[in-house]
């Protein structure tokens, strides 16, 4: 069940030589092989958003995903979102401005969610984004701040 | 306008929304090996056997750490107990013998080369229990035993008298006679508590989860009999803890142990399900209360009898009765504490500890009392408003309580209010409006903090306190900034680090009242220090003062400590919460739609930041009045929905119009800030404004909280 073999899995545009056993998430390859921190374990059960990152553009749940399963597809994590000149995303800006996060633990997840629900076209409402963010949870809290967020980025996302 | 009251956004913002922010969990050093624990399925008893073979033999596994193996650590007593630690018992010692006190205990570690093989290897213990004796597995008010000495002395109980409230109430002409029970909540702050330890020597290395990187090390210290000096404990961010963070739990004390055979860094990260009995929860609680008026609505006697639940090996004794002591005027006041010891792991400081606990019961039992005589909800709070603080018999140091209903009221539009319940149907849903009042006891700690004035022009300023959401990290160096008279960008505020100059625990809303003047005092100190160099030059040109005289950097350390205005007055915070809910006609689901409130925190720094905490405080008062409930099996003494998605918190689309505004107020005692503290205000209140809006909607009292539809259908 721990046969070394090697799988080349693309994160943010750069190929990864990892050696996975059968079971291992993407989640985990992330956090504890590649050495990508910002994606988030928060239950390891596909049930709190946290460990949301882009496979070829669309939002999945990184914790419920085997390495095994997605060669050839691409992974987007947080840490690929800002502008390469460190200029942040004008969705991770709209998150300070409305200080649409507390301690910092959800906010990773919170933002690829984000993008992506803008980038689906599930934005265009107050409770459309109410219900295609409620698959993040933010225990601090900080949903109203989340919706403003989202309503000032939203107007960039023709960029998202 | 000076930088303190600005609504600056967060300075550790860019950090986090990049992902750069590192958790405790997310620091490896080299060699890092990963641990999981086997737990008890049983809530008491003794190990038979522990076979551990299978899980030696699975892939990857290093190491299995059992009672039968591990090092038997000598647990010195501390010279007195801290505040973030139950009043009396003698906490789980791991791996430390064969008896099991509560289900989930741990009873093996594995250690392995990856985190799935130490989870597969755990998966591997098997442990035939002898269960004698039999499990203590029943929440029953009749089974519970007074309050100790020890609670008593930190004014938890047993039992306090002011006048003859019983023969009041007895002769009151209009009385009240309820139970309000409260479900058992856990925290669960989005990080999963999690500890990475490494040796070198007899040195220990701990980047660990916690609201006390101080305690933290002292009390790993007694644990190994080690010195304090000899422990480190880091831990730069904390992903939420709400309380959950305080106390120092057994998993620390597993990932050294591990680390120590293993001769190798060791991870040690609880799952989500393991948070449900590693690192405590608010117990439940059934709060017996009577009330007793005159027709105008004054309070003849005031009667709480609150029972909590406790561990069989620790008594969790939390300030349950502050409120009944303390919010209204009434001569004739009792109020009584008992606890159910139970198998169950030991509960723990949760967000308003005991407060918010027992303002559920006194602010819904109010709402009852008012509509028995007709009146409005305010102006019964109104006709009983403590101009001093009635149980301690002190002054206020400052009280705006008064603003807060009428600004709260205003904002709200509570005036369109009808008295009657069931008034307002709006297509399915009928539509209510409830309140309460807040309150939370204020404190402030004995805290040091370093600042040093850098070459590059920057002053770096130190403390070992913490910012677990708050934003303690943008709060100081605001506080910094004005001291220094420096702009915020070239302050930077470290903490989280057991080598920075002391503070006490991140919680009870104490850390701006504490770590605030201790920097202030740093700040006054560096720049005495400058201006004995600087010849006149101002603050801003440090970096060419620190040129001339040939000097790496100026460092001044201070501290603050409370005088004695705590022991001349009562000081707290006040608040009052407005609620309007939505329940479906057929179907008893409820909404809240809408929560006001308006708070008396005395001066607030940061109002962005200041308002996401109470709005954050509402989402967690609608998680306790609507959604969140331990199921506890009373048969096998177990968590029946351990897991977060069936352990139901609020989510986006449960949440609607939150607004929080502060009264403009600054405490004149407390602290030279001027602040009372905000985070605990913001849960408490809420809870019972909701169940009092509920009330209006339908017209129907569910006490038993959270009120979930069936409860509602059913009442």
């Amino acid at each position: 069940m721990d046969e070394p073999y090697t799988l080349t899995l693309k994160v943010n545009g750069e190929e990864h030589q990892l050696r996975p056993n059968t079971r291992t998430t993407v989640l985990d390859a992330l956090r504890e092989q590649i050495g990508l921190t910002g994606t988030k374990k928060g239950c390891d059960h596909g049930q709190c958003g946290a460990c949301t990152v882009h496979l070829d553009g669309e939002r999945v749940l990184s914790c419920l995903l085997l390495v095994e399963g997605i060669a050839g597809h691409e992974v987007a994590t947080i840490e690929s979102i800002a502008a390469p000149n460190g200029d942040l995303h004008p969705m991770q800006q709209a998150f300070i401005d409305h200080d649409a996060f507390q301690c910092g633990y959800c906010t990773p997840g919170q933002i690829m969610s984000a993008i992506a629900c803008v980038r689906e076209g599930h934005a265009r409402t107050r409770m459309e984004i109410q219900e295609y963010m409620s698959g993040n949870l933010c225990r601090c809290a900080a949903y109203p701040n989340i919706i403003a967020a989202i309503e000032q980025a939203r107007r960039h996302h023709r960029h998202l | 306008m000076s930088v303190i009251g600005s609504p600056v956004s967060r300075v550790d913002g860019p950090a986090k929304v990049n992902g750069e922010a590192h958790y405790a969990g997310e620091f490896a050093p080299k060699d890092l090996l990963y641990a999981a624990t086997a737990d008890s399925t049983c809530p008491a008893g003794t190990i038979v056997t522990l076979d551990t073979r299978d899980a030696a033999r699975a892939p990857g596994v290093l190491l299995v750490l059992t009672h039968l193996n591990a090092d038997r650590l000598p647990y010195q007593e501390p010279a007195e107990r801290v505040a973030v630690d139950p009043v009396a018992g003698a906490q789980l010692r791991v791996l430390d013998g064969p008896a099991i006190l509560f289900s989930g205990q741990p009873i093996a570690l594995v250690v392995a080369r990856t985190q799935a093989q130490a989870e597969y290897g755990a998966s591997l213990v098997p442990a035939p229990y002898d269960a004698d004796p039999p499990a203590k597995l029943r929440f029953d008010p009749a089974l519970a035993q007074p309050t100790s000495e020890a609670a008593a002395k930190k004014k938890r109980g047993p039992e306090t008298r002011k006048g003859d409230a019983e023969g009041a109430f007895a002769r009151a002409p209009v009385t009240l006679d309820e139970r309000y029970r409260l479900s058992r909540e856990q925290h669960h702050p989005m990080e999963p508590h999690a500890t990475v330890a490494e040796w070198t020597g007899d040195r220990l290395t701990l980047w660990s989860k916690t609201q006390w990187v101080g305690n933290e090390r002292d009390e790993i210290a007694r644990r190994f009999g080690l010195p304090p000096a000899n422990v480190r404990v880091i831990n730069p961010y904390v992903g939420g803890a709400f309380g959950s963070s305080l106390r120092t739990w057994p998993h620390v004390t597993l990932a050294a142990m591990a680390a120590r055979r293993a001769r190798r860094p060791v991870r040690l990260e609880l799952t989500r399900r393991q948070l449900f009995t590693f690192v405590g929860h608010r117990g439940q609680s059934e709060q017996h209360v009577r009330l007793g008026a005159d027709p105008n609505g004054r309070l003849l006697a005031t009667i709480c009898e609150a029972t909590g639940q406790t561990s069989t090996y620790e008594e969790f004794a939390e300030p349950l009765l502050g409120p009944a002591g303390a919010t209204y005027a009434c001569d004739d006041r009792l109020t009584r504490y008992k606890l159910v010891p139970m198998n169950v792991n030991t509960p723990c400081p949760m967000r308003g500890p005991g407060w918010a606990t027992g303002l559920v019961a006194q602010e819904m039992a109010m709402d009852e009392l008012a509509e028995r005589l007709g009146m409005d909800p305010i102006e019964l709070r109104l006709r009983n408003y403590a101009e001093r603080d009635p149980m301690k018999d002190l002054p206020w140091s400052s009280k705006a309580l008064r603003e807060c209903y009428a600004q709260g009221a205003e904002r709200f539009g509570w005036s369109k209010r009808p008295l009657k319940p069931r008034a307002r149907r709006d297509g399915r849903d009928l539509v209510g409006l409830g309140m309460a009042t807040a309150i939370y006891d204020s404190g402030r700690y004995p805290t040091s903090a370093s600042v040093a004035l850098l070459p590059d022009g920057t002053a770096l300023v130190r403390c070992a306190t913490a910012d677990m959401g708050p934003g303690t990290y943008t709060s100081m160096t605001q506080v910094a900034a004005d001291a220094l008279g420096l702009p915020l960008a070239r302050v930077r505020f470290e903490l989280g680090d057991s080598t920075f100059p002391p503070a006490k625990e991140h919680g009870g809303s104490t850390t701006m009242a504490s770590v605030g003047p201790a920097i202030q005092e740093a700040c006054g100190a560096v720049k005495a220090k400058l201006a004995g160099v600087a010849d006149g030059a101002p603050i801003t040109d440090f970096a060419a003062v620190l040129r001339r005289a040939g000097l790496d950097r100026i460092e001044a350390e201070a501290s603050a400590k409370p005088d004695d205005a705590m022991k001349t007055h009562s000081i707290n915070g006040f608040g009052a919460v407005f609620a309007e809910v939505r329940v479906d006609v057929d179907l008893c689901t409820i909404r809240a739609t809408r929560i006001v409130g308006a708070y008396d925190a005395g001066r607030i720094v940061n109002p962005k930041l200041a308002h996401s905490q109470c709005i954050g405080g509402m989402v967690q008062g609608i998680g306790m009045a609507l959604f969140e409930d331990v199921e506890w099996d009373e048969h096998l003494g177990r968590v029946s929905n351990g897991t977060i998605a069936e352990y139901i918190v609020p989510v986006n689309a449960d949440i609607h119009d939150l607004d929080a505004i502060f009264v403009d107020t600054r405490e004149p005692l407390l602290n030279p800030l001027g602040v009372k503290g905000v985070a605990e205000l913001g849960l408490c209140g809420v809870a019972p404004a909701i169940a009092n809006a509920v009330w209006h909607a339908t017209g129907k009292r569910v006490r038993n909280l959270p009120i979930t539809p069936d409860r509602l259908l059913t009442a």
